[in-house]
């Protein structure tokens, strides 16, 4: 039987970077606003405190950070031809799990998309011609410009404590910066990190090529520094522990280091943990949702939370699944006849790196952050003719040191045995000798890569999982094929004892079982009009005006960059638009 | 090698003192205030029985063996991790989704798909590899000699011993299990005194390195410390 709580303003689901922007945000405008979240609470201290978080078999390879896929997965495929199974232990993507979610977890890289990138299907069709946009390759424009958006990476940037240098202040080229992004309102809000001995060779190597090097922005704090909601971090002492970790100093953004001690002070908002939203329940007339339905771990029972204003905050898979399990965000999109929109777009990124072997020279790799190094953009995609190369698509690249713990990071020479005498003395021989340089590249969307229901497998409340049908797609592989072919001539160039690529190929069919990276976008796509995604510019169910989607399922199709920064981005522009346009008369925007 | 002025080299100090064994002894004495535990002989297990001890004991030494430089796996105590960890939520797969139906069969890049949990899998595999091993080598796993061992591990590892499709990760559990143990913090009973971060140059748990980024090319000086505060 269903409880059934009070009526809250607003319900937010999913208590992670964008459900606490849209929390303390919205809690300004006097709203009375409950957050639901599906794990546990979790502060720096007492959860993430030294030195049990400096643990690399509890949170680096048992992933007791993450979701657990007994509580919450989904069923994946390559093709609509094969039997989709279950994703039954984490390897290719790691949502979060608990208040802060993928934002406690993260490596702190924290990018813009390029201007170009928001505006792709335009941008090849102005220089090269529709022509060149490969068969069953959805290449899209997002709703809304970079131009729109800039005050809003802005504000998520001061929020979040990002560190970096400017490259293009309205305009104006700057130097020390990348000459290619986008145009910047203002400096950083804080200073470049310190190089370490990697990147600063990979930056010495590049430029003698002629390429343009720039230290890599940094959701990882390089001075002490307060946001704008009074929230203080304190600077990164590169103990290497990111990726998969909490931070123990207050140097890595995160919801705990930039919001949440903010937003708890408010009286009109309250967060309840162990609440995993099941479905959001919508009005008779089928315009507007009326609350979400929650199970409630601790009391064991079903309750049902009334709202006037339901934002989905969770991890984009998660959000995707819930809005097909709620029918909301229109019809469910169908490879086959191409109608439908919901579970479409969905993308994901297309990686590759160098290994070099240097026997005398020491690299540290313990000494580090997530988003460590010296970056290039010479082959992104504002720089990269897609015509003459056969792709639609690039990449940025980076070198520096994170993660340099050794069950998960252990690079050995090829040739080097697996086991034995041979590997023990390899270990010996060559861990803290080798560092790499990694290519991080753009993801299409495509027709035959998207989300539905699974007809088979079930969760433990009964309802359908979600399935992905994904595979890897020929133009991102000759893309990445194309970022090896210029990498491994810069590596050559640094004279290392020996070299080894890992590029994905064309033909390569997609492994669930390695980490390739948490950045699975698309699938409520935001759109032009109604037929063609599931949100508005302004992050709004076309089918239900008062449900606000918030994420990277947003994305039409990947950039280039790590998602964090455009989802952080289109959070601040979403609460903008209910701030100033929804909350005095709620209606569709558009 | 660059050393960094001021500070002691750490091979440098090994050199000059006597000093793997100087390292060594202050682990041991700090332990032994504590409590020296009890050899791997005498250990008692949680979760393997006599035969699966057996044939882990024999397997991760060679597997990660005492021979040449630095520690292997008996003097890491990587059995005892081992045992603890299938004695574990990882041991009974509580954070997966194991609900039916499996399909073991399909492809090794879909993922784990088998109906069994990694406690299973050892508690099957074991019999069947040692069965393996005493038809084609005369005897079980743990009888065998060294060399006969690597070859029998390097049939495993080769997709040349017949598992049935539900055990076909075994060879990859074993040995990524075995590596965890000699590579993560001393709590979970392996990497017994940090000897493999003194040997590779890990600091374990220390996670403070300020000065660090732009002492390019300069050898970090300084041995491991655990999550409980030993020092190597």
């Amino acid at each position: 039987m269903a409880r059934t709580e009070p009526k809250k303003d607003v319900v937010i689901v999913g208590l992670g970077w964008t459900g606490s922007i849209a929390g303390i945000e919205l809690a300004q405008e006097g709203l009375d606003i409950v957050a639901l979240e599906r794990g546990h609470d979790q502060s720096t201290v007492p959860d993430f405190q030294y030195p049990q978080q400096i643990d690399e078999l509890k949170y680096g390879v048992r992933l007791k950070m993450m979701q657990k896929p007994s509580q919450q997965t989904l069923t994946v495929r390559r093709s609509g031809d094969e039997t989709a199974l279950p994703y039954r232990s984490l390897g290719s993507f790691l949502p979060g799990n608990g208040v802060g979610g993928a934002g406690t977890h993260w490596n702190g890289l924290n990018w813009r998309p390029m201007p170009e990138e928001l505006r792709l299907r335009s941008y090849v069709a102005e220089n090269w011609g529709e022509d060149i946009i490969p068969e069953g390759m959805n290449l899209g424009d997002y709703p809304v410009s970079y131009d729109e958006l800039e005050p809003f990476f802005t504000r998520f940037e001061k929020v979040a404590g990002i560190s970096g240098k400017a490259g293009n202040l309205n305009g104006e080229i700057q130097e020390g910066g990348n000459p290619f992004e986008g145009w910047r309102s203002e400096e950083f809000p804080m200073p470049p990190h310190r190089a370490t001995w990697d990147s600063q060779k990979f930056g010495e190597a590049a430029s003698a090529m002629g390429y343009h090097p720039f230290t890599a922005s940094a959701g990882i704090a390089s001075t002490s520094y307060t946001n704008p909601y009074g929230m203080q971090m304190g600077p990164c002492n590169f103990c290497g522990f990111c990726e998969r970790f909490g931070c123990y100093q207050y140097s890595k953004s995160s919801p705990q280091t930039a919001i949440l001690g903010a937003l708890k002070q408010y009286p009109n908002f309250e967060y309840r943990t162990n609440s995993e939203v099941l479905k959001v329940e919508t009005a008779a007339d089928g315009k507007t949702a009326t609350g979400v339905t929650y199970w409630d771990e601790a009391a064991q029972e079903e309750v049902f939370q009334p709202a006037d204003i339901v934002i989905l905050s969770s991890y984009q898979l998660n959000n995707v699944h819930l809005m097909l399990l709620s029918g909301i965000g229109g019809p469910v999109y169908d490879p086959v006849t191409g109608d439908g929109v919901l579970g479409k777009n969905y993308a994901y990124q297309m990686n590759g790196g160098v290994s070099l072997f240097f026997e005398d020279e020491h690299f540290n790799p313990f000494v580090g952050h997530g988003a460590n190094g010296i970056a290039l953009d010479d082959f992104a995609i504002n720089q990269n003719d897609f015509g003459a190369l056969g792709f639609i698509g690039g990449s940025y690249w980076r070198s520096g040191t994170f993660n340099g713990q050794p069950i998960r990071n252990m690079p050995l020479p090829s040739g080097t045995p697996s086991w034995g005498a041979g590997w023990k003395e390899g270990i010996g021989r060559w861990y803290g000798h080798a560092m790499s340089i990694g290519s991080h590249g753009s993801h299409m969307a495509y027709a035959n890569n998207h989300l539905d229901l699974d007809p088979t497998y079930t969760d433990r409340h009964g309802r359908p999982l979600m399935r992905m049908t994904f595979n890897w797609q020929d133009n991102d592989l000759r893309m990445n094929q194309y970022m090896k072919s210029k990498m491994e001539p810069l590596a050559a160039s640094m004279n290392p004892d020996s070299m080894q690529s890992g590029f994905k190929d064309v033909g390569a069919q997609y492994d669930v079982r390695p980490y390739q990276t948490t950045h699975n976008t698309g699938g409520h796509s935001m759109s032009e009009t109604a037929r063609e995604g599931s949100v508005n510019r302004y992050s709004q169910a076309w089918d239900k005006h008062n449900v606000f989607v918030m994420g990277a399922g947003n994305f039409v199709q990947n950039t280039q960059y790590n998602p964090t920064g455009l989802v952080g981005g289109l959070a601040y522009h979403t609460v903008n638009a209910i701030r100033t346009q929804y909350l005095s008369n709620p209606r569709p925007l558009v | 090698m660059t050393d960094l002025p001021g500070y002691p080299s750490r091979r440098n100090f090994l050199k000059g003192s006597a000093a793997g064994f100087a390292l060594t002894g202050i682990a041991a004495s700090a332990e032994a205030q504590v409590e020296a535990p009890v050899s791997l002989d005498e250990y008692e297990t949680e979760y393997l029985n006599g035969a699966e001890w057996a044939f882990i004991m024999a397997a991760t030494a060679r597997l990660i063996p005492s021979e040449g430089d630095g520690p292997g796996a008996l003097e890491t105590r990587v059995p005892v991790f081992i045992d603890r960890q299938l004695a574990g939520d990882y041991g009974s797969a509580d954070d997966w989704y194991m609900e039916g139906p499996h399909a073991p069969d399909a492809e090794p890049a879909r993922g784990w798909q088998t109906p069994l949990t990694p406690a299973e899998v050892y508690r099957q595999a074991i019999p069947a590899f040692d069965a393996w091993c005493q038809s084609s080598h005369g005897a079980s796993f743990a009888e065998l000699d060294a060399e006969t061992q690597d070859a029998a591990l390097t049939s495993l590892s080769e997709g040349e011993v017949e598992l049935s499709s539900e055990l076909r990760d075994f060879w990859s559990l074993l040995l990524s299990n075995t590596k965890e143990g000699y590579f993560a913090d001393p709590q979970y009973g392996g990497n017994a005194g940090m000897q493999s971060w003194v040997y590779i140059g890990f600091p374990g748990a220390r996670a403070a390195y300020r000065e660090w980024p732009e002492r390019h090319n300069i050898e970090y000086p300084l041995g491991p410390v655990s999550i409980s505060g030993e020092r190597a």
